[in-house]
């Protein structure tokens, strides 16, 4: 659902600006210093990228799911690692107080969550806990008017850096499965929460993930989302489903760069005296490309029109993480191919990207996790 | 102090501009459009000015079609409060918009008027100068800095100005017209949640006919070319043959 076409043509000028002239052309410093700028940080702040879905009403822009991944799409088109940055705050890591938290949770932490005053993280990923979340070993243990929280989270985006953790724990040693699971806001400065050191990355270099370590962290008692013990894995699933269009959306506007940026090189590079895009089986990989970063627009727009229409779309969510993230693997690979040498040099942008997609096929649900997902509501669907 | 300030809807500066095949005109048809640069700069420095506490009010006007109000939509998510909307659908001249904006600075009263130094469309450099002769106005073109001293108390600006070979500063007497240089300042970014609120400010439309202006054009556009093809380069074996053929050929030395 699109609430005003002209704003949202101010909005995605704007944003395409901001990409085209300030974060493109620092994409390699990005990569090099392993670092945002911060003068380009506090400039994403200044323009309210952090606030992107989060309601007005709490100083965010409030975008309909249609208009959000239309902005994502945008923002694709630039090194992932500079959406990285503000990417937990519009998802994962403000969703989850957004969707279950209290009026008083939302009051306290939401509005700074949409300014970039406070950075977020989620923590649902343990060393041995990935795809099979339901089965977090994180433990919780009520003490008075506090919990005490131990163990580890592992692969936390943003965890060298946010100030507020949504947490998952287990509150119920009883319940092994997804009802013994809590949600908790934490707080990066609380007495017992510790950093690892960052994780060595293959690509996505500026974004940061570490593993978040609690030893007796104590968690006062109204700190947990919603304030009910056993919602929290509900509460993840959720802020998951909702991140599945946004990293479909991001996953078409870097299949569209990619193919931009292999068609001004097939017509810049000239072998055989023609120039590369004369050459039909470049041709080829041309127009695959093209032809995929379109179905992947397509599909994450009708889905995101469904989501703003009230429909469940678990299931085509699913589907737009488990194509796009596949579809725009496959087009950084053949935009490496028709760079030929010099995409595996990585003075072209092609180099680093073919390295930062791969992640897309793994995380907020591996394609395989979305295989299960969609198979099974199929089945469920029928029976 | 109320600013006005002029904005003008022209082709985006990224777009690869490309002449009608008969060459009457430039093919706008499906061309992404945008604010002038030089027009971005009169908003910011207002904006500025008005951030500071020296304007109390900006107003941006701008004269054009329908979809001109793009641009006065873009104004007011930078900061201005209100905006102007002088709609006609025919091609404006240099003088006719200086004549029609003379006529909304009679209406309003500025005490500052900023325009872009020319717009990059038609690179006419004109409609300021205009505007300042009809106003009755002292002006301070191709500004690349404003001062107003004491905070406009003592109704004098102090603009520097961009002129051949050096910089010259004058002193205006306000009411004042500028026009903005490239380097006067670096345009901000709109913010996301201010591009939301500024279709909630004021928008005022007008026609030429309730401001008395008459907007049919003197001037007659004949022909549009494309500057001419670069043609490839080529090698010279040594510094002798290339002073002959700058000498000889090119006729440069």
């Amino acid at each position: 659902m699109i609430r005003d076409p002209e704003v949202l043509d101010q909005l995605i000028d704007t944003i395409s600006r901001f990409v085209r002239e300030r974060l493109i052309p620092n994409e390699a410093r990005l990569a090099e210093e392993d670092a945002v700028p911060p003068e380009l940080l506090e400039e994403m702040k200044q323009m309210g990228l952090f606030g992107l879905s989060i309601p007005e009403e709490y100083g965010g822009l409030g975008l309909t799911l249609e208009e959000e991944v239309l902005v994502a799409m945008e923002i694709g088109k630039t090194s992932p690692a500079f959406r990285s940055i503000f990417g937990t705050n519009n998802g994962i890591g403000a969703q989850g107080i957004l969707i279950d938290g209290t009026p008083e949770q939302k009051t306290k932490y939401v509005p700074r969550l949409a300014t970039g005053e406070l950075l977020s993280s989620f923590c649902l990923t343990e060393p041995d806990s990935g795809s099979d979340a339901a089965s977090l070993r994180t433990t919780a243990v009520r003490d008075g008017d506090h919990y005490v929280l131990n163990g580890t989270k592992r692969f936390i985006t943003n965890g060298p850096h946010a100030d507020v953790f949504t947490v998952m724990a287990r509150t119920d040693p009883g319940n092994k499965g997804a009802g013994g699971i809590t949600a908790f806001i934490v707080e990066g400065d609380t007495p017992g929460l510790k950093r690892g050191p960052a994780d060595k990355k293959m690509g996505q270099k500026g974004a940061h993930t570490c593993d978040i370590i609690f030893e007796d962290c104590r968690v006062p008692a109204e700190n947990i989302i919603g304030g009910k013990e056993g919602q929290g894995f509900k509460t993840a699933m959720k802020v998951l489903d909702r991140g599945r269009l946004h990293i479909s959306a991001v996953c078409v506007g870097v299949a569209e760069r990619l193919v931009e940026e292999s068609l001004a090189y097939a017509i810049e590079r000239k072998q055989f005296g023609v120039s590369l895009a004369e050459h039909q089986l470049v041709q080829a990989m041309l127009a695959d490309s093209k032809t995929e970063a379109y179905a992947g627009r397509t599909m994450v727009l009708d889905a995101a029109r469904r989501k703003d229409e009230g429909e469940n779309v678990s299931t085509l969510a699913s589907c737009c993480k488990l194509f796009c993230a596949e579809m725009v693997g496959r087009v950084a690979d053949r935009a490496v191919q028709v760079h030929g040498g010099a995409g595996y040099i990585s003075e072209y942008a092609v180099e680093r990207f073919y390295r930062d997609v791969r992640l897309f096929r793994i995380y907020e649900g591996t394609t395989q996790i979305q295989q299960v997902v969609i198979a099974r509501n199929m089945v469920r669907e029928v029976s | 102090m109320k600013i006005l300030v002029a904005v003008k809807r022209v082709i985006d500066y990224n777009v690869k501009i490309r002449v009608k095949a008969d060459h009457s005109d430039v093919d706008l048809t499906n061309v992404k459009m945008a604010m002038n640069p030089f027009c971005e700069i009169a908003v910011e420095e207002a904006v500025r000015l008005k951030e500071r506490g020296v304007a109390t009010e900006v107003v941006a006007v701008t004269i054009g079609p329908k979809a001109a109000q793009e641009q006065l939509r873009t104004a007011l998510a930078l900061g201005a409060d209100r905006a102007v909307h002088v709609e006609t659908e025919e091609r404006v001249e240099s003088l006719a918009a200086a004549k029609l904006l003379a006529k909304v600075v009679e209406e309003e009263q500025p005490q500052l008027v900023i325009l872009g130094k020319q717009a990059i469309d038609t690179d006419n450099n004109q409609t300021g100068q205009m505007l300042a002769a009809l106003a009755g106005l002292p002006q301070g073109t191709f500004a690349s800095e404003v001062v107003v001293s004491g905070d406009g108390g003592d109704g004098k600006l102090q603009v520097t100005r961009e002129i051949d070979g050096g910089l010259q500063t004058v002193e205006l007497t306000l009411p004042a017209i500028v026009t903005t240089d490239l380097r006067l300042n670096e345009p901000r970014y709109a913010k996301l949640p201010d591009i939301m609120k500024a279709k909630k400010k004021p928008l005022d439309v007008k026609s030429p006919a309730d401001l008395g202006v008459e907007v049919a054009s003197s001037l007659t556009l004949l022909k549009v070319e494309s500057p001419a093809e670069r043609k490839g380069g080529i090698k010279v074996g040594s510094v002798d043959e290339l002073v002959d053929k700058l000498k000889n050929e090119a006729k440069v030395l």
